[in-house]
């Protein structure tokens, strides 16, 4: 077996050391060496989405990423999204929708539908349902996520219009 | 005692409200704990050496070279369990004996499908505890297999069960087989109704194994104390039937064993079982050591409980006026290796929507060398409305008759027996049909290739035992415990009916599930029991309360009880005399050494009056031609629901039925090799909805029969959903291309055949 080695990375905004091993993904040093367990394991092939992180901004499955892939990057998870105790506008309407059963998923979803925001404040349903078709949810039927992605959008077009105003203003 | 809203009528604040459940922030933000989730000092990793074949004998296992492998800590064989009984176990959902669990848990002298456990190792890494796996040598004599059930049932069969003599017949057989069990349901003269018949319709229909499809891997963590004291953490629909079963299966007290239930990540029925957990607890016994086991996508493929492929042949005879006189039906299901199947629950539902005079169904149980079907999501139901409800369809056709009028014609209503015998009470089929009708949707225009189906669905849902416990803090502030894992927003239904009940806001309500030692017993969560028979539970455990409170604030006010009122969360006293201020639960709560302790009542109960739900689906499809792709466009299902709770998680209980049975309609399938290995274990290759595949779900609740059995008039909603979109959507399929399909999954090849064959004459 080939040794570990010491890799330095950003894992939601915090410099971490971890030692991670040529055969193990990212995704179990996040739970096993991190103690990030909100990132879950469905499928381990990339077909689920439970495990859904950002690379250096990029929406990944973290079970298709090397440990040592993730040296010197930066890393959020779904520990990461909810910022100072407040959270996020995709977790405030996710709980406003109801749209989650189990919460499996959920962590996935967010993370997933956060970086679809971030991209586009005002997607259409078809393009929501399309960015999330990498992330598999068995309880809900997708109606209630999309539309909890769709309220987060508005929720956070309304901010920004806010702060807009709120600038010009002054 | 009856303080039920129903027979008050009291105008409800709480229920029927959409707050935001109990757990939900610990679900958005990651802090929620699954079955995989848990580290304990010094724990292992589990992993399991199953069988490569689909049938054979064990001659031999060598695990010398495993074990002394470094980190290698315990590994466990057939040697290291108890050999059990053919007795009947009880609290799980689906018939199985003890010896066939344990003999699903791990193999002794025959493994009987490719995926079976042999052998299980405990390592100090899950690297080492994988190559101990490869290191353990077993010594196979492969045996002729058999996958599909009308093969297992042919004379010749290769034979899984030299001791299985089919159940159900008389004299009993003088040959072993693989059909475990026949079941007859019938009433009337069939012959003779066939006879007077106008019209006849028959099929054939059969469907694909299909996965439960839960995201979540079934996950465990078992601690062996040397005191003989263990404890275990899992992933379970219901943590009591897995002590019980775990117990039984290795000679152990029920004492001894305390169970957790992890946050659960899915079941819908896959998780009333045991797999892991036996092994977990011997490796952990063996070893002193805590032992995480965690299933991979592929093993939860291969070894845990998929639901049956089935062969259904339906008959129905009508007149020209549409009532349906006579019916015939075989269902043919495969339990997997082990005897088991939901026949007998397809069966009693195949025709329980509708009043008909003379009936047979025949149902067959059978085993075949795959993996041993567990519960899936109103087990056996799904399968029998397929061919049922597509013969309606077609009967419609052949009458030009309205299919939602045939059905009305054709409807129960209360005071109708069921088929399966009971007695209807308060059912709201008629008006769930109704609906649909009245609905936009259904009198929509279509475009070109697209097609439209219409089916129904029922299913009985369940009471079974429950306890629950309402503490009232010094604050005033309620808890209420249960015993039932929470597995789509029970906490919040529970929550809502004990606020309801106290005259509390939601938010001074706080939920959680208990472990084995904390509360008594309750039967899993499953046959959509929990919001109506544990709810029943919360509000007895809570009416207790009020009872309490309406003595303590008597002895406060010196005033017999019945001068005592309580109305929403406040008491008052009705006589002129004292005059005293009201007084609100918190009063109370602060004040509780001087009026006898603190407040606290726990219900143990065995609910009864589930009342049945049904279920009326509309559901629209585009298909091309050129590829016989097909998409789902329009949907809308209406549902009799008693009374929603949380209308929010019962249209999500619907809305994901709906997209569970449109996978098994349109994708899904176990696909065998003919070694009998399963080709498509994994997400990729066996194809569940994405989110791009469906359209929004559009949910109908009807609940203009609430069940009085019921303080909140709630009866089951999660299974029903699942009953109707199979025949939904092959009728909307079969309306396109002019020809009845007959046999899922309806893949692109399938339709696209189907559009080449042309339409039927």
């Amino acid at each position: 077996m080939m040794s570990k080695r010491r890799i330095c990375a950003i894992v939601n905004g915090e410099p971490v050391e971890f030692l991670g091993g040529p055969t193990q993904t990212l995704l179990d040093v996040l739970r096993d060496e991190l103690g990030l367990t909100g990132s879950k394991e469905g499928c381990s092939s990339g077909d689920c989405g439970a495990c859904s992180i950002t690379l250096d901004g990029s929406l990944v499955c973290s079970c298709l990423v090397l440990a040592p892939e993730a040296e010197g990057r930066a890393i959020n998870t779904i520990e990461g999204v909810a910022e100072n105790g407040q959270m996020h506008p995709v977790q405030q309407q996710f709980l406003e929708h109801a749209a989650l059963q189990c919460g499996f998923c959920t962590p996935g979803f967010l993370v997933a539908a956060k970086a679809l925001l971030e991209r586009n404040l005002n997607p259409t349903e078809t393009e929501i349902r399309y960015w999330l078709a990498g992330n598999l949810c068995r309880c809900t039927g997708y109606d209630k996520i999309v539309r909890a992605v769709q309220g987060a959008a508005a929720q956070m077009r309304a901010a920004s219009a806010a702060q807009d105003k709120k600038e010009f203003v002054s | 005692m009856s303080t039920s809203a129903l027979t008050k009528s009291i105008a409800l604040k709480v229920v029927g409200q959409r707050p935001v459940r109990p757990d939900g922030a610990d679900k958005v933000t990651g802090r929620a704990n699954f079955g995989a989730d848990l580290r304990l000092p010094g724990m292992l990793t589990g992993r399991v050496k199953r069988s490569p074949h689909a049938h054979a004998k064990v001659l031999k296992i060598d695990i010398r070279k495993a074990l002394s492998l470094p980190g290698v800590k315990a590994i466990v064989t057939c040697a290291d369990f108890p050999e059990m009984a053919d007795v009947a176990i009880e609290g799980g959902e689906g018939a199985a004996t003890l010896r066939d669990l344990s003999l699903n848990c791990i193999a002794r002298h025959k493994v009987l499908y490719v995926g079976h456990a042999v052998a299980a190792v405990a390592a100090t890494s899950a690297d080492i505890a994988e190559q101990a796996v490869r290191l353990i040598e077993v010594e196979y004599q492969v045996l002729a297999h058999v996958i599909e059930v009308e093969a297992a049932m042919a004379p010749g069969a290769p034979l899984l069960h030299e001791n299985l003599f089919t159940k159900g017949v008389t004299p009993k057989p003088d040959r072993p087989s693989n059909i475990a069990e026949k079941t007859v349901l019938a009433k009337g003269s069939l012959a003779q109704a066939f006879e007077d018949a106008e019209v006849i319709v028959s099929g054939r229909y059969v469907t694909a194994p299909v996965h439960q499809g839960y995201l979540e891997p079934h996950a465990c963590v078992a601690s062996a104390g040397s005191d003989g004291q263990h404890s275990l953490w899992v992933s379970t629909q219901g943590h009591f039937a897995v002590r019980q079963m775990c117990a039984k299966l290795l000679g152990m007290e029920l004492t001894d064993l305390k169970v957790t239930a992890a946050e659960i990540g899915g079941g819908f029925g896959g998780k009333t079982t045991v797999y892991l957990e036996p092994l977990a607890l011997t490796l952990s016994r063996k070893c002193g050591r805590p032992v995480r086991m965690v299933m991979t996508r592929a093993e939860v493929f291969v070894a845990s409980g998929p639901t049956s492929g089935t062969v259904s042949e339906v008959r129905l005879g009508a007149m020209r006026d549409g009532r349906i006189v006579a019916a015939d039906i075989t269902l043919k299901y495969q339990a997997g290796a082990f005897p088991g199947s939901p026949v007998g629950a397809g069966a009693m539902s195949a025709l329980a929507c509708y009043d008909i005079a003379n009936f047979a169904i025949t149902g067959y149980d059978v085993v075949s060398n795959r993996p041993k079907v567990a519960a899936y999501r109103a087990p056996g139901a799904p399968m029998a409305a397929f061919a049922v409800e597509s013969c309606l369809d077609e009967l419609a056709q052949k009458l030009a008759m309205d299919p939602i009028d045939l059905r009305i014609r054709n409807a129960v209503k209360p005071g109708i027996k069921a088929t399966y015998g009971a007695t209807f009470r308060e059912i709201a089929f008629v008006e769930t049909l109704q609906a649909i009708k009245a609905h936009p949707h259904y009198v929509s225009a279509l475009g070109p290739n697209q097609g439209r189906g219409l089916a129904c669905g029922f299913w009985f849902n369940i009471g079974g035992e429950s306890t629950a416990a309402v503490h009232v803090d010094e604050e005033g502030g309620v808890t209420v415990v249960s015993a039932n894992p929470d597995i789509g927003g029970s906490r919040a239904a529970l929550g809502m009916m004990a606020a309801e009940t106290l005259g509390q806001p939601i938010e001074r309500v706080r939920t959680t599930i208990a472990d084995t030692t904390s509360i008594g017993y309750s039967d899993l969560t499953g046959g959509s029991r929990v919001t109506f028979a544990t709810g029943m539970a919360v509000v007895q455990a809570a009416e207790k309360v009020v009872q309490d409170l309406v003595r303590r604030a008597a002895l406060i006010w010196d005033c017999p009880s019945e001068q005592v009122k309580w109305q929403a969360g406040v008491l008052t006293c009705s006589d002129p005399a004292k005059v005293g201020k009201p007084l609100t639960l918190k009063e109370i709560a602060g004040k509780t050494a001087r009026t006898g302790g603190p407040i606290s009542a726990e219900v143990s109960l065995t609910a009864q009056g589930a009342g049945p739900g049904f279920g009326v689906h509309l559901c629209d499809i585009e298909l091309d031609p050129e590829t016989g792709r097909s998409t789902v466009i329009r949907y809308t299902a209406a549902q009799d629901v008693g009374r929603a709770i949380h209308p929010s998680y019962v249209e999500g209980q619907i809305q994901g039925g709906v997209a569970q049975g449109i996978g098994w309609a349109l994708n899904e399938a176990y696909l065998y090799n003919d070694k009998g290995e399963q080709l498509n274990p994994g997400f990729l290759d066996y194809r569940m909805p994405v989110a791009c595949d469906l359209p929004m779900i559009e949910t109908i609740l009807i609940e203009s029969a609430p069940n009085s059995r019921h303080p909140y008039g709630a009866k089951g909603v999660g299974e029903v959903p699942i009953v109707p979109p199979l025949a939904a959507v092959a009728c909307a399929l079969s309306h396109i291309v002019g020809r009845r399909l007959t046999e899922l999954p309806l893949s692109a090849p399938a339709l696209l055949e189907a559009v080449n064959l042309g339409p039927s004459a």
